[in-house]
């Protein structure tokens, strides 16, 4: 099959678009849109990051009286700098090569970023973050907008995600995301062999290739099952990627290592979607920096170490930013079960050859009634926007206009990232 | 087509997991609505199912050692898959697993906490095989069709849910929320009908709603349990007011009570969220989605129509399920095929409509991983991706692939069945969509799907032709977007 048609969704409608669907062609249309070569790689992690056990004020006082468990010692903390108050910051002693890449000047933490008003529903606040509209987030998301820019036709495999739903923030209008959560198993089965195996699979891309005008709940698992068709080779042509570190064996250093193989590869996907959960710590996060919470850090340290250094062994970092975002902070007091509970502000990361590293933004006060905190001193009230950090990724990264994919100019305020 | 009426087809789609052989048998003479009430009545015929593991003419389970759901729970997830496909009360099934995406507990947290044969114990012991509390998922299935002021009333009291929502810790000095959230957020009235102040109140009220362990115990000691206890000294006495009545008299306010006096706050505050009229309505949007469509909205009338059921009838939930069932929305054209499976219903409804023969559960453990849902394991408390969210390239992959694995297996039986059935392309068709359902096709994808069957070469009928040819065509139709909707 030379020709085939693909079908985009929008709210259930399908769209038609035709195109050649030779690979070697598709991949050149990746490359050729936007600015060349330039990826994003967001890290979502799952439950709501407690943000202040990630970048640790460790000369706050009020931190060590509200979390007489669970506070990071400030002996053991990996030492950042101050903020422009001369707040000495320090990160999660676990974070070691997040360190090592901050102490390169590759590592950008932008501290306290949130919304007003930010929920504490999981599901609302993910949502909020996935569409960057804190009154209305039910539509498409942030990213989703973004692919929709890029000329048409677009490529198959112009976003990866690999976890098996896509998230608010890659759902769109006229763009596909093909999830390809395992690659080793992302192949077409069949009862039998050679020939017939083959027309079966032919036969299935014919049948998803059917608009099925009128239906548009069809059309959109024609879209699913077209879109895996579609993308079989190119994803087997990914697995074969030999890594130049050894990866951690977790889930989330492994969905990274597939993200290394479909970069170096040359598949040209702009956006890589990868999470890992674990982070709504109600209850035992561990004390003396250790236990649960510093598991979690680890397999994050550790992981996005991993990839940072593949990348720049492979001369691709300078292409390559790395995002890391949760869908909010945590209480600043700890609760009777060693856990924290929903709060606000966050701590974003960003990583790569080309960030413009460092400390962004300023620490809060935790004492309370400091007018850094809200809800009755509870939480961490947000200093930047994170639809600023959105439009800095947008603007001076991928190179396109974030005003009309955010809905409006975020860009005051943005932290110089790049 | 299927040999059943159009309009009982769909109801065994919804209120069960479609028909195999034996069903279409069962209900092949009935009324619409003697099918209707035979399945919602299933009290009066046995439960049963559990013995017909391992009989020859039914799917198997596997297992390396004694086969033992109630302490391992991958033993647990065939029972489960077992039982979808053999019950005679599938709707008590069903409402198992939208009970079970409702009140999402994971497996995975409860086996951090307790270790995986106590965790596999909570979630799907059967009442009365070991000491200690039946697990939750047979809560489900004991009281799913009951009240739901007493069903919820249970879930709060349910060890795995103190577990799952870190209960056990919520104590007067250090009131927890997450419980006293998701009361709220996912089990009752929803985000927007609650504020943040609420949420303390609620944790408050539950302080002290925590857990016990049986003496001597051990993660590794079957007949060790945890349960629930009150423990009256950890509640925390003051009086919590709520955005919302509480009581019938439109008090917001639990009063002072004292700490033996004190698990009366966390009934009080069940009744009035198990009753308040938004988690009615809730309840109705979500029975819309699950047994009606999710491709036409929630009809208002409907939602108005069913909450009042919900209400009127003291929150039962039998009266609600059979009011939908029969209620003109659900029979309207427009909600035939109008679902997107969750990945339990496909691999079942294949499993009945293609074969079982010498076939075992255990294979589709893995690959309803991969199509999203794990039983036992949904993603966090909001439950599972559910409609569009089914779908993506992976997990629609891994259905395609499910249904190579199964009629690859069922090849020599299919072969077999359809060998005289076989005189032309056509016909072959013919006889294997009296077997397989899927939404009707458009000409393009049938007209594809009769190019497969002479792609080889002429029809001729041999029996290699017929043996290739028929496993390939039910991995076509079972694979086939239009086999996901139901």
């Amino acid at each position: 099959m030379n020709i085939s048609r693909r079908l985009f969704i929008r709210d259930g409608v399908a769209t038609v678009t035709i195109g050649l669907a030779a690979p070697a062609f598709l991949a050149d249309i990746a490359q050729a849109q936007g600015i060349p070569g330039r990826r994003l790689v967001v890290v979502y992690l799952g439950g709501g990051n407690d943000a202040l056990n990630t970048l640790v004020p460790y000369q706050d006082s009020s931190y060590y009286s509200r979390r007489p468990t669970i506070a990071i010692p400030a002996g053991q903390v990996l030492q950042v700098g101050a903020d422009a108050a001369g707040r000495g910051l320090g990160l999660h002693p676990r974070l070691t090569a997040l360190r090592s890449i901050f102490n390169e000047g590759r590592l950008a933490l932008v501290q306290r970023t949130g919304y007003a008003n930010s929920s504490r529903s999981h599901f609302e606040a993910g949502d909020i973050w996935g569409t960057a509209n804190p009154q209305n987030s039910t539509g498409s998301g942030w990213l989703g907008r973004y692919l929709d820019t890029l000329p048409r036709p677009v490529d198959a495999l112009a976003a990866w995600n690999t976890t098996d739903e896509t998230p608010r923030a890659l759902k769109s209008a006229v763009t596909g995301v093909p999830a390809i959560a395992n690659a080793a198993t992302y192949n077409f089965g069949s009862p039998n062999q050679g020939v017939a195996a083959q027309q079966e699979r032919n036969t299935a891309e014919v049948m998803a290739s059917n608009p099925a005008a009128g239906r548009p709940h069809l059309a959109l698992v024609n879209g699913a099952n077209l879109g895996a068709i579609e993308t079989l080779d190119r994803v087997a042509e990914a697995r074969t990627y030999t890594p130049t570190v050894a990866y951690p064996n977790n889930g989330f250093a492994l969905s990274l290592r597939t993200v290394a193989g479909a970069i170096v590869k040359g598949i040209g996907s702009k956006v890589y979607w990868v999470s890992t959960g674990g982070y709504d710590t109600h209850a035992q996060q561990g004390a003396n920096a250790g236990g649960a919470y510093a598991n979690l850090m680890g397999t994050l340290g550790d992981g996005l170490g991993a990839f940072y250094t593949d990348m720049r062994n492979q001369g691709l970092s300078n292409d390559t930013t790395v995002i890391v975002f949760s869908e909010f902070g945590r209480r600043i007091s700890e609760n009777g079960s060693g856990g924290t509970d929903h709060g606000a502000a966050g701590v974003m990361m960003v990583l790569g050859g080309s960030v413009r590293g460092g400390l962004h933004g300023t620490a809060a006060s935790l004492a309370p009634g400091n007018p850094t905190l809200e809800n009755n001193s509870g939480d961490v009230h947000y200093e930047t926007d994170f639809r600023s950090v959105y439009a800095r990724l947008l603007d001076g990264w991928l190179g396109v206009n974030s005003v009309p994919i955010l809905n409006g100019d975020f860009k005051a305020g943005a932290p110089a990232i790049f | 087509m299927s040999q059943l009426d159009p309009a009982i087809d769909h109801l065994l789609r919804r209120a069960g997991f479609g028909a195999s052989a034996a069903d279409v048998e069962t209900f092949r003479d009935m009324s619409l609505t003697a099918a209707v009430a035979h399945l919602v009545d299933y009290a009066g015929r046995p439960d049963d199912v559990d013995e017909r593991i391992g009989r020859p003419d039914h799917v198997q389970v596997s297992t390396n050692n004694l086969f033992a759901p109630d302490i391992d729970i991958d033993d647990a997830r065939q029972r489960w898959m077992f039982r979808m496909v053999h019950s005679r009360r599938p709707l008590q099934e069903k409402l198992a697993m939208f009970w079970h995406n409702h009140f999402a507990t994971a497996f995975s947290k409860l086996a951090n906490d307790s270790g995986t044969k106590q965790a596999a114990k909570l979630l799907a012991a059967k009442p009365g095989s070991l000491r200690g509390p039946m697990g939750q998922i047979e809560l489900f299935r004991e009281y799913g069709m009951g009240s739901y002021r007493d069903l919820l009333f249970r879930v709060s009291q349910d060890a795995a849910t103190v577990i799952w929502l870190d209960g056990q810790f919520n104590t007067k000095t250090r009131p927890q929320e997450n419980f006293g959230r998701e009361i709220m957020e996912l089990f009752s009235v929803g985000v927007g009908n609650y504020t943040e102040p609420d949420v303390y109140a609620a944790a408050r009220v539950f302080s002290g709603w925590n857990l016990r362990e049986s003496e001597g115990y051990s993660d590794n000691d079957m007949n060790a349990y945890k349960e629930f206890v009150y423990n009256a000294d950890q509640h925390e006495t003051s009086e919590k007011t709520f955005s919302f009545p509480i009581y019938s008299d439109g008090s917001k306010t639990i009063p002072v009570r004292s700490e033996s006096a004190g698990m009366q706050d966390g009934i009080d505050l069940i009744t009035a969220l198990a009753f308040h009229p938004e988690t009615a309505r809730r309840l109705a949007r979500k029975f819309w989605n699950f047994f009606v469509s999710e491709i036409v909205p929630p009809h208002p009338a409907f939602v108005t129509a069913t909450a009042n059921v919900y209400l009127q009838s003291g929150t039962r939930i039998g009266p609600v399920v059979y009011s939908v069932l029969t209620s003109p929305w659900f029979n309207d054209p427009t909600a035939v095929y109008a679902r997107y499976s969750w990945p339990a219903e496909f691999v079942v409804r294949s499993i009945k409509e293609v074969g079982w023969q010498n076939f075992s559960v255990d294979k589709a453990r893995a690959p309803m991983s991969n199509m999203g849902q794990a039983l036992y394991e949904p993603p966090n408390v909001g439950g599972w991706p559910l409609g569009a969210g089914w779908f993506s390239t992976s997990t629609m992959l891994a259905r395609s692939n499910f249904a190579a694995t199964l009629a690859s297996s069922q090849k020599g039986f299919l072969a077999a069945q359809l060998q005289s059935q076989a005189n032309s392309p056509q016909a072959l068709m013919a006889a294997m969509l009296d077997r397989i359902t899927p939404a009707p096709f458009d000409s393009m994808p049938q007209q594809a799907l009769v190019n497969y069957l002479v792609a080889g070469g002429a029809w001729n009928g041999s029996e290699s032709q017929v043996s290739t040819r028929a496993a390939g065509l039910a991995r076509l139709l079972v694979a086939s977007s239009e086999y996901q909707l139901v």
